[in-house]
Parts: C-alpha cells; sequence; structure tokens
C-alpha cells in the first residue's frame, strides 16, 4: 500500500527516483516487521497450543508409560493401530459418527430450510422476530442445561416423558437402558439446539431475493407453492451446497456436549452414542494414551481427508467458493 | 380477488397458529418445566415432575442459598474466565487479523495458512492434554481456562475478511500524517469495526461461559470448578446417591442421610443459567443482525 503511494511519487518525479527507492524499500521493510509484531502473540498461542500437540502424534507409535514420558517411551510402530483395527470399537464409534453427522446435516438442514420458509410467509416483521428469538434460545445455553431440560424429560422415575406414556396406558421405558431409543433422541437434542440459529441464515438468504421474481411469477398466476418451489428453494441451493461441503469436512468430529451430557456417559447406551471424541476421552480418563492418540490421529487424517475432498468438490463446481 | 384474498390470509393464519404451538410446545414449554420443577416441594416431585407445582416451595433455593461458597467460587470463576478470556482471545485474534487483511504485508500468505492449518489439523485432546499438565503446569491452574484458548482460526478468519473491506485509503490516510501501525490500528480500523467485534466477542463469551470440558478434564480442585462443571456435579452426584439407595441395602441409613433435594438442583440450573438468559434478549439483537449480515455476504 505504501509501495502505492511511492511509486505514484516515482512517475512523477523521475530524478528523485534512486532515493525514493532506497525510501521505499526501508518504509516497506519497517512496516512488515511493525506488522509482523502484532501478529506475534497469536504466532506463539498457535505454536504451543496447536503445533506442538502435532508432534504430540508421535504417541500413536510408542508405548507411553507416565514416568518415562513422550520422548522416553518405547517405539513399538504401528501397533497401536494394528490393534485399534482389529477390535470391534474402531467400527462402532466411527459409524456412530459418521452416521450421526450425515443424520444432522439432511434432517437439520431439511428442518431449518422448512421453517425458514415458513417465516418467510408471514409478512409481519413483529411476529417472525418473536419465533426467531424463541427458537434461538437454546444456542444460549449450554449442554449442561440441555442435559438438565432432557432429564427432567427422560428420567425414568419422574420424566414427563413417561408421565405421559401412562397417561395413554402404555408402559414406561427406562430410557437411560435402552439403546434402541437414543438415535432419536440425540438427532432431536442437536436439531432443536442449532435449529433456530439455522433457520435464521436461511430467513436471511431468502430475504436476499429479488422481490421483482415473485412479482413476476405472481403475475403469471403461479401459486404459492409454486413460487416456493421453482424460486425461493432453487435460490437457497447455494447455500445449502456451501454449508454442506462445510459439514462434510467435519463428518469425522462429534460435539462432545452432545454426546457426553444427554446419554451422561451411560455404558449401556455406548451401542449407539459412542463416538470417536468421547471414546478418546474415556481413553484419557482410563489411562490408555497411546490407543487414544492413535484414534485421535486417525480422526484427525481422517478429517483433513475429508476437508480436501470437499474443497476438491467445491472447486470443481465453483472455483471462486473453494477454501484454498 | 376477494376470494383469493380471503384464502390468503387464511393460509398465513395456519402458519402462524403452527408456529406459535411449535414455539410454546418445543422451546418455551422445556424452560417452564425446569423452572417450575426448582419451585415445587420435594414430596410432591417423587411423583413425578409437573409443569404446574402441586406444591409450591422455595425449598431448594434455600438449600442452595445455605452455603453458598461453592457457587459462588464458581461464578467467580466463570466471570472472570468469560470475560477476561474473550477480551484477551478477541484482542490478540484481531491484532493478528490485521496485518492478515493487510495485501502489502509480506508474511501474509505463510502465517495465513499457519493459522488456517489449525483448522484443518491438530493433535487432538490426548497430546494436549499431555502437553497442558506435564510440560506447562496448568493443571487445578486458573490459566487453564484463558491460555490454551487465546485465538480460534474460524473467528480470526472473520475479522481478518472484515478488516479487508476497510478502505485501505483510510490506513493510507494515517500513515502520511505519520501513524504507527499499531496507533492505525487501534484509532482507526477498531472504532470501525464495531459490528463484527460485537459479534464475535458474542460467540466467544458464549463459547466460554458455556464450557464444561475444560473443567471436567484439567480441574479437580473444587474452588476452581467454572458453573458448569458445577451444575453437571450436582446433576450427576445426586443420582448416584439415588441409585445407590434404590439399589436396596442402607436405605435406613439413607433416610437420616437426607439427600439434597430434587428441586435443589434444579434451582441450581436456574441460578446458573440466569444470566446468559437475562442478557441474552439485549444480545439477541445484534446476534441476528450479525448472522443476518455475514450470510447475505457470504
Amino acid at each position: 500500500m505504501n509501495n502505492t503511494i511511492s511509486r505514484n511519487n516515482e512517475q512523477v518525479k523521475i530524478p528523485n527516483k534512486h532515493i525514493h527507492k532506497k525510501r521505499r524499500f526501508f518504509k516497506g521493510k519497517r512496516g512488515n516487521i511493525e506488522l509482523f509484531i502484532l501478529t506475534l502473540p497469536c504466532l506463539i498461542y498457535f505454536f504451543i497450543w496447536h503445533y506442538l500437540p502435532m508432534g504430540g502424534l508421535l504417541l500413536a507409535f510408542k508405548d507411553y508409560k507416565y514416568n518415562k514420558g513422550i520422548f522416553g517411551s518405547a517405539w513399538v510402530g504401528f501397533k497401536n493401530f494394528e490393534f485399534l483395527f482389529t477390535s470391534q470399537d474402531l467400527f462402532r464409534i466411527m459409524r456412530n459418527t459418521v452416521s450421526y453427522a450425515v443424520a444432522f446435516i439432511i434432517i437439520g438442514n431439511i428442518c431449518a430450510i422448512a421453517i425458514a420458509l415458513m417465516l418467510f410467509e408471514i409478512k409481519k416483521r413483529s411476529r417472525v422476530k418473536i419465533y426467531q428469538t424463541t427458537m434461538i434460545l437454546p444456542r444460549f445455553l449450554s449442554w449442561v442445561v440441555v442435559g438438565y431440560i432432557s432429564y427432567a424429560i427422560l428420567s425414568p422415575t419422574q420424566g414427563v416423558a413417561n408421565q405421559l406414556l401412562s397417561f395413554f396406558g402404555l408402559e414406561g421405558v427406562s430410557w437411560f437402558s435402552e439403546p434402541q431409543y437414543w438415535p432419536g433422541i440425540i438427532i432431536f437434542s442437536e436439531v432443536w439446539k442449532t435449529v433456530g440459529i439455522n433457520s435464521i441464515m436461511y430467513y436471511a438468504a431468502l430475504m436476499a431475493i429479488d422481490p421483482q421474481l415473485f412479482e413476476a411469477a405472481k403475475i403469471d398466476g403461479a401459486t404459492r407453492w409454486q413460487q416456493i418451489k421453482n424460486i425461493s428453494i432453487p435460490s437457497l441451493m447455494t447455500l445449502v451446497t456451501i454449508l454442506m461441503i462445510l459439514a462434510i469436512g467435519r463428518i469425522f468430529r462429534g460435539d462432545i456436549g452432545l454426546f457426553y451430557q444427554i446419554p451422561r456417559d451411560s455404558g449401556l447406551l455406548y451401542s449407539t452414542t459412542d463416538i470417536i471424541d468421547t471414546y478418546v476421552y474415556r481413553g484419557l480418563r482410563q489411562g490408555h494414551f497411546s490407543m487414544s492418540t492413535a484414534v485421535g490421529m486417525f480422526q484427525s487424517v481422517m478429517g483433513l481427508t475429508m476437508v480436501l475432498f470437499s474443497n476438491w468438490i467445491v472447486k470443481k463446481r465453483d472455483p471462486d467458493r473453494s477454501l484454498f | 380477488m376477494s376470494v383469493r384474498r380471503a384464502k390468503r390470509v387464511n393460509y398465513v393464519t395456519f402458519i402462524n397458529i403452527f408456529f406459535v404451538i411449535f414455539c410454546l410446545l418445543l422451546f418455551v414449554l422445556p424452560f417452564l418445566l425446569v423452572i417450575a420443577i426448582s419451585f415445587t416441594d420435594e414430596s410432591a416431585l417423587a411423583e413425578g415432575y409437573k409443569l404446574i407445582p402441586e406444591k409450591f416451595s422455595l425449598e431448594g433455593y434455600k438449600v442452595i442459598f445455605r452455603n453458598p461458597t461453592r457457587l459462588f467460587n464458581a461464578y467467580t470463576v466463570t466471570t472472570l474466565q468469560s470475560f477476561l478470556g474473550t477480551f484477551v482471545g478477541v484482542l490478540v485474534m484481531a491484532l493478528c487479523a490485521y496485518p492478515l487483511s493487510r495485501k502489502s504485508f509480506k508474511w501474509r500468505k505463510p502465517i495465513t495458512f499457519y493459522v488456517f492449518f489449525t483448522m484443518l489439523f491438530g493433535g487432538g485432546l490426548i497430546p494436549s492434554y499431555l502437553l497442558n499438565t506435564q510440560y506447562l503446569n496448568l493443571r487445578n491452574n486458573f490459566w487453564i481456562y484463558i491460555l490454551p484458548f487465546m485465538a480460534n482460526a474460524f473467528y480470526l478468519i472473520i475479522l481478518r475478511t472484515f478488516f479487508q473491506g476497510i478502505s485501505i485509503s483510510l490506513v493510507e490516510a494515517a500513515k502520511i500524517d505519520g501513524a504507527s501501525e499499531l496507533r492505525t490500528f487501534f484509532q482507526i480500523i477498531l472504532p470501525l469495526s464495531k459490528p463484527v467485534l460485537a459479534t464475535i466477542s458474542l460467540l466467544y463469551l458464549l463459547d466460554r461461559w458455556n464450557d464444561w470440558f475444560t473443567s471436567l478434564v484439567y480441574i479437580t480442585d473444587d474452588r476452581l470448578f467454572s458453573l458448569q462443571y458445577l451444575m453437571q456435579k450436582v446433576l450427576r452426584e445426586l443420582e448416584f446417591i439415588k441409585q445407590v439407595a434404590s439399589e436396596g441395602y442402607n436405605v435406613v441409613e439413607l433416610d437420616n442421610f437426607k439427600p439434597p433435594s430434587e428441586s435443589m438442583r434444579f434451582g441450581m440450573c436456574i441460578v446458573a443459567a440466569g444470566p446468559m438468559l437475562l442478557i441474552f434478549p439485549f444480545f439477541q439483537k445484534y446476534f441476528v443482525k450479525g448472522l443476518t449480515v455475514g450470510s447475505i455476504k457470504g
């Protein structure tokens, strides 16, 4: 930027070219150093808390002993991975992590889009605001608070769900020991917490559509439904694709708050609620450091692969939108 | 024409009714339920949680505030952690985002990649845990709530994108007047960036306030528990006591032991979640606006 200034000067005052070149060199350099100093705290932070742990991945190839430390522990090559790939655990936690992520993408998006489309039909802005405010509320609560709410509903003895069941003459369910109900509960909790904010995003995209399109459609005699089908939904598709691709990059990561707080870490439910992140946390608790590092490394490598893959898809569709 | 108009009104009314029921049922009732439980007498709760207290009682809150030291500690930790953490975090990120927004900055590309790469790949929980506990000595240390959360690549990139939108001629003008980069940043760039700073600060504050995992992993000293973790312990450990009771033995002894009541548990939830719900309406405006602007731009 200061180059531009001096470059302009350069063009005007040719005799001073030499002096200006010198000054530009100095100015540019000093500016760079000043700016670099501003980034320093951040660079140091990322080095310590993000790059050093990457080095810690060595642990996946070692047999970690607490008293020997990371560097003192013995190398075991790929043994941790071998063990992991032959155990049932990896298959279970991977299946859970990925299928929940996919379910969240599909069901979450459908719900958010449906709500946004309905909100868009309401012309009274004040009402839209009230509904949006109500639906965004869970975003402000921690998973612990959501855990309280879900417990008030699902508690086997006092919970509202079982009271309702018995009201209709049905048998109560001991929710915290029967894994088959949990895919539904988990997906519901996640959608409940995020649908408000996602629908606001889609609503904003709908607001950005040129109103003339709707006017023209109306004149041509299109019904509301036809307008939604042919104008609203197609114009949301760009946003849907972007969000979907970003979500694909995170497909091997799960929100530990959701999977730890709602099922309350109940061992009976692991078959349907255990994901990579909760598994690694348990490994930490039980002192299985090397094994859990191997799982974490697998997750990170798969995550990186998915990001590169989704970026590749974006690049094919629309090069300007790709991340890198 | 009039027929069509009437039809349209009906259909919007239908959607409105849907939303009123939908919001009440799914979003308002759960909160009312928790509030109701916290105000219900213990004896009535044994039969089940009810939306309308059968026997109103403040006993739960009395138990909480009889000995509030733990709660007070947790509040202090969480408040300090959230506000200090947000301040430090946003400052560090903004300081870094500004140079990255400047096209003339020589190391812009490598540093951007250095930051961005942390979004793609990481060491994971175990290596971070060993780093923090074995080498940095942060276990049971207040700084564990601040130091590992000083920056976030995603927020940093949002900040950078916003700064890029500020006209470069402002920076040039400041330069000509002899301002240093630091001065330009604080006196020109930051005042112009209020919307994005507000949005990022709110998101960060929310993340920090609601964090429970850090305490779970790194804290065993009960003076350093965060509010969320204390809440989790209250919810879980009373249940543990109850499980033991229901397993049959020592029932008689348990009568004497008198575990703190159910209503206290849920009272705790209200006390802890309260501040966020109170400031929510004030922030909500910026939140929705920030999101709307963000998504239209993106």
